[in-house]
């Protein structure tokens, strides 16, 4: 079991003709992904790679039956292409891109409120069921199927605890990078919705960082009724105020958004908060004993 | 991307909000001249640095006459102005803005932002103007009306005329008030905006809604499509060897302690810092090369970590997922030798082609220090620093 990804997803790739979209479109189906095509405006009826490209996602939907995209469009397009995977009624749009303009997302929000598509993202990883499938661009070969959900703003420090956790022989179910932007699809509390609702996910790994509330909502939805371990580390606890750390939403801003405050709500709401990214796997083995 | 105070102020009156009148000057006798051309009893002299803060830091004062403007312009002019936001060596002062001075009624509150939770930009307004907006919020938050934005019809009338009579302004000046934040609204949309935040907005004995004092923030990610915005950037008022990383898209930011970090990935960076200082010592900086790191960024970031006095000990921390260990390796070695980089190094990578990337760094002749966890990574460059 997993959640909103797993081998039976119709995977469709906008951007797939770009050197981003080309070597991860591999990899993915590499993985064991069912990759069914890709679109890139102008180019289609053309094959790349062996895939076929169509020149609108809801062309590849109706060729393919695709019922999942994952965007590797340049930022000025990714909303556009964010807006056209929703049209076409796909289930899942997965957005890697980074620096996209924040009004742009606004708007792409507004459009999708009354469909049925989930957004994960934008400027994210993307997401990866342990030997299953994979949309974005979380390595594959560092997951091993097991036991843990995980749910991260961060890229890399997502890989980290991916690692920790195969390491110890736990393992993952579902990795979800929902992004470290200011306004994102899939929240904290979207994915620790989904993990308590499949029954193969024992616990989560719930990785934040400073800047915005989500981590102190998600406390909050833990606290009133989320049954499965969660440890949680937050990163920037040495970030200065004022400054952006990398993510156009990792900043403390008047004050507001410290891992500080997050830590505490977190663990207030009887969550295991570790201090160090070095312990989140043993942290979690120990919350499984 | 921030501005200064002037700038702000020209954006917005393009947008029909109303400012006093003013101009930048850059000597003590422009400032003189700019007051005698203003022709009001009173000017106001203020600094225009990025920080907040200004009128306690001194950076702000009242004129009676064209020669007391000159004079002030000249104490402000060239000074480290500290205020809270500055850090204690403050930021010099390269410009004034000579403003009309008004006789005010109230003071009040307007922000716009996005709020991240709504998905919507979000105006507030408050009775409280020319306190921090934080205070007012922590300690009196029902003072802070605030309206909801629908990026798909903008700012409505009634949005701002609720916010006016919200915030207790007089029915008679309701519409100058209204006119006000709708130009405002407008001028955050056109300019792809962050933050546009007037505090105090003020009313006069003379019946009008004037914006005081004004700061925008831009989102970085638009910048590209706004050519003229990118022309108001400031590069005194930014860190030299922030605005070389940024030349080379790397995300660098300066700190105080004397270990440097270079790290792929936001996240992991932040963390390095975190169990940096967890091990007991101080990062000296924020470094995300990025996740395509590449051999030409990786000697670029050495670069920018080395020309940092302070730094005694350089830990790199790299996750290869896309990033190649071996690539890495090779992209350190390369650098330290060319650049003969002479303190003390700690290694610490995982991920692909790993162990390949551990046998070229052993093989280089060079002194690395090697660590197999982030924890140990910390513990050994900490120990390393002294």
């Amino acid at each position: 079991m997993s959640v909103l990804i797993d081998k039976s997803t119709k995977l469709v790739v906008q951007g797939l003709t770009g050197r981003e979209g080309t070597f991860h479109a591999k990899q993915a189906a590499a993985y064991g992904t069912n990759v069914v095509g890709g679109v890139t405006p102008g180019k289609g009826g053309t094959t790349h790679e062996g895939w076929p490209v169509f020149d609108t996602v809801a062309l590849a939907v109706e060729a393919t039956g695709a019922n999942a995209s994952v965007i590797f469009v340049p930022p000025p397009f990714a909303a556009d292409a964010v807006m056209e995977a929703t049209d076409a009624g796909l289930d899942l749009v997965v957005c890697i891109t980074e620096g996209i303009p924040t009004l742009d997302m606004m708007k792409a929000f507004t459009f999708m409120k009354g469909r049925k598509t989930r957004l994960i993202g934008p400027n994210c990883p993307g997401i990866i069921t342990a030997g299953q499938a994979k949309a974005g661009i979380i390595p594959g070969h560092i997951c091993a199927p097991g036991r843990v959900g995980i749910v991260s703003k961060s890229g890399t420090l997502t890989y980290e605890a991916i690692h920790q956790l195969t390491g110890l022989g736990l393992g993952e179910t579902t990795c979800i990078g929902i992004g470290g932007d200011p306004l994102i699809g899939t929240t904290f509390i979207d994915a620790l919705r989904l993990f308590q609702d499949d029954p193969a996910t024992e616990a989560v790994v719930m990785i934040g960082e400073i800047g915005g509330s989500a981590e102190e909502e998600a406390a909050e939805f833990i606290r009133h009724g989320f049954t499965k371990p969660v440890v949680s580390f937050i990163a920037g606890q040495t970030a200065p105020p004022g400054r952006r750390m990398g993510h156009a939403g990792a900043i403390i801003a008047g004050g507001k958004g410290t891992a500080a405050e997050k830590m505490a709500a977190l663990s207030a709401a009887g969550v295991s908060v570790v201090k160090s990214p070095a312990d989140i796997g043993t942290a979690m083995a120990e919350a499984l004993a | 991307m921030k501005i200064h105070e002037y700038q702000a102020k020209q954006i917005l009156a393009r947008h029909g909000v109303a400012t006093p009148r003013g101009e930048v000057a850059t000597t003590p006798a422009q400032a003189g001249d700019i007051a005698r051309r203003l022709g009001t009893p009173v000017v106001v002299v203020k600094a225009q640095i990025h920080a907040g803060g200004r009128g306690k830091g001194g950076g702000v004062k009242v004129a009676r006459s064209p020669e007391e403007a000159e004079r002030l312009a000249g104490q402000i002019l060239g000074m480290q102005l500290v205020t809270h936001q500055t850090g204690p060596q403050g930021q010099k002062v390269g410009r004034v803005l000579v403003e009309e001075g008004l006789q005010m009624n109230k003071e009040l509150y307007l922000g716009l932002v996005i709020d991240r939770s709504a998905g919507c930009p979000v105006m507030m307004a408050s009775s409280e103007g020319g306190v921090e907006i934080e205070k007012v919020a922590a300690e009196t938050p029902h003072l802070i009306k605030k309206a909801y934005i629908d990026p798909a019809t903008g700012m409505i009338p009634f949005q701002a005329r609720q916010l006016a009579f919200g915030i207790g302004i007089a029915p008679a000046l309701v519409n100058k008030a209204a006119k006000l934040m709708l130009g405002i609204y407008e001028a955050f949309e056109a300019t792809d905006a962050s933050l546009v935040e007037i505090n105090p907005l003020v009313t006069t004995a003379d019946g009008n809604v004037l914006a005081l004092d004004a700061k925008m923030n831009f989102d970085d990610n638009a910048l590209a499509r706004h050519p003229d915005l990118r022309d108001l950037r400031d590069l005194a008022e930014e860190d030299p060897l922030e605005i070389e990383a940024s030349r080379h898209s790397l995300n660098y930011i300066r700190l105080d302690g004397n270990i440097g970090c270079m790290v792929n990935g936001a996240g992991l960076a932040m963390s390095t810092m975190d169990i940096i200082k967890l091990a007991g010592g101080e990062p000296a900086n924020f470094l995300d090369v990025g996740g395509g790191a590449n051999a030409e960024q990786i000697r670029n970031a050495f670069k920018i970590l080395m020309s940092d006095a302070n730094v005694k000990a350089v830990l790199i921390n790299i996750f290869g997922g896309i990033l190649r260990c071996d690539v890495l390796a090779e992209g350190v070695i390369a650098a330290v030798k060319d650049l003969h980089v002479e303190v003390p190094i700690v290694v610490r990578m995982e991920g692909t082609n790993v162990e390949r990337g551990k046998q070229l760094l052993h093989e280089s002749g060079l002194k690395f220090t090697t660590a197999d966890s982030m924890g140990e990574a910390a513990e050994k460059v900490v120990t390393l620093a002294g």
